[in-house]
């Protein structure tokens, strides 16, 4: 290979081992996107006050727009099809994190999930600027316009929670307690991703995740008055799941399922 | 019976093409159009063949299926025998290409422009300053970061008491 660290490569210059890598780092990207939209979607009708509803309507409505540039990146590597992954594959199939399945919780779970995720979605997306990958590059600086909302929104209503009545604080400390077991795992390397990041195509997660807990952290401990616990291990891959995920998967893939043939759902 | 004569179209040149769709509506806020909104990328013309290389607003965006037929519409409506609507990520959208005359349009018609997006602060925990669309007033309050459509928000003006939407600062 002549290319240096400092050129940019598209889906022609890339190896084989690194097409394979980079397909599983934008499956993964996107199935923790199509799984948290899902669980966000089942607010609709059911949050606190109607603001809200449409809120968190228009984070799933963004997740799923993200969630189909990743698709559409992965598309560009080996033709498949963005509505056959989504509503065709299985729980084991499935790559997302085990934060996003968690069921939804109360209002507290529900906030604080979208705030440890969107903080961790914004800072990767804005480390993948920098990649060589062009096609990455361009996603990541799409997306993260779009997500700096999210991240804002979420923030807030942590504080809200965490500073509003003992009520509310002591669901946001346990909403807390609950997540943050579970968070590392966002910032682990997929097997083979090591060689993807020394070769400058992916973030280094790393990297992301020290920025992530000093934001993060930051933010839960100064500005919400919560106790934030040190992060664990990332425990085990994303090929294992909770139980959550299965009963998820049924309700989202239910129509498309009933209708495989249909051109859309 | 002959049939009716069509007039002529005007030319097939960039210049209509571009002229034609600047008459496309944004689905969304009807008082601008795709153009103003810094949407139109791109136009080729090669004899009937026209490319128009567009970028979407938000990739969410539930609209986007209706620009693309919105544009491929504005074109044939010029004649061309062949368009090719494409759409590109790079570079994104940013606000900060909406029309001079189109901030004052979204205005007048309610909606509190953008401020200027720049290239930093992508990443910060506190929304940006907002001016009331009918006052003028800096003293708003936002009420919710999410409105009907992902680019705006609902604030209300502490000082005529108004609520009002804002475009987001993409």
């Amino acid at each position: 290979m002549t290319a240096t660290l400092s050129e940019t490569l598209n889906a022609a210059d890339l190896s084989p081992a690194q097409r394979r890598g980079l397909i599983a780092r934008f499956q993964a990207l996107a199935d923790d996107e199509i799984v948290l939209a899902q669980r966000d979607g089942e607010w609709t009708g059911h949050a606190p006050i109607l603001e809200e509803d449409i809120a968190l309507a228009n984070i799933a409505q963004d997740e799923l727009g993200h969630a189909s540039l990743y698709l559409e990146l992965r598309r560009e590597l080996d033709g498949s099809d963005p509505d056959r992954l989504a509503f065709f594959r299985d729980a084991g199939e499935y790559r997302c994190a085990r934060l996003v399945e968690l069921p939804r919780g109360d209002w507290a779970l529900t906030m604080l999930r979208q705030f440890l995720y969107d903080a961790a979605e914004a800072l990767w997306l804005d480390a993948a600027q920098a990649s060589r990958y062009a096609p990455l590059a361009g996603v990541a600086a799409k997306a993260l316009r779009e997500e700096k909302f999210h991240l804002q929104h979420s923030a807030l209503w942590a504080e809200r929670l965490g500073r509003g009545t003992p009520e509310s604080a002591r669901r946001a400390q346990t909403a807390l307690d609950t997540l943050w077991p579970h968070a590392a795992q966002l910032f682990a390397l997929l097997p083979d991703e090591a060689d993807l990041v020394a070769a400058g195509l992916l973030p280094d997660p790393d990297a992301v995740r020290d920025r992530w807990e000093a934001l993060v952290g930051g933010h839960l401990r100064d500005r919400c008055d919560l106790d934030v616990p040190p992060l664990p291990g990332a425990g085990e891959g994303r090929e294992v799941h909770t139980a959550h995920l299965a009963p998820l998967l049924t309700e989202m893939q239910a129509v498309a399922r009933a209708h495989p043939g249909a051109g859309t759902w | 019976m002959p049939q009716p004569r069509q007039i002529p179209a005007a030319p097939l040149t960039p210049k209509a093409v571009w002229a034609a769709l600047s008459g496309v509506p944004d689905p969304e806020i009807p008082v601008v159009s795709i153009t103003d909104m810094g949407m139109v990328r791109a136009v080729q013309v090669r004899g009937g063949a026209v490319e128009v290389t567009f970028t979407p607003t938000f990739s969410g965006c539930p609209a986007l299926h209706t620009i693309r037929a919105g544009i491929e519409e504005a074109v044939r409506g010029l004649g061309a025998a062949e368009v090719e609507v494409r759409s590109t990520l790079t570079p994104p959208w940013t606000t900060d290409w909406i029309a001079e005359d189109a901030r004052e349009r979204l205005r007048e018609y309610g909606i509190a422009p953008p401020a200027p997006a720049g290239d930093t602060g992508l990443i910060q925990l506190t929304p940006e300053t907002t001016r009331c669309p009918r006052c003028a007033s800096f003293d708003v309050r936002l009420t919710a970061s999410f409105g009907p459509t992902l680019c705006k928000r609902l604030y209300v003006c502490n000082a005529c008491q108004e609520p009002f939407e804002g475009f987001k600062s993409v």
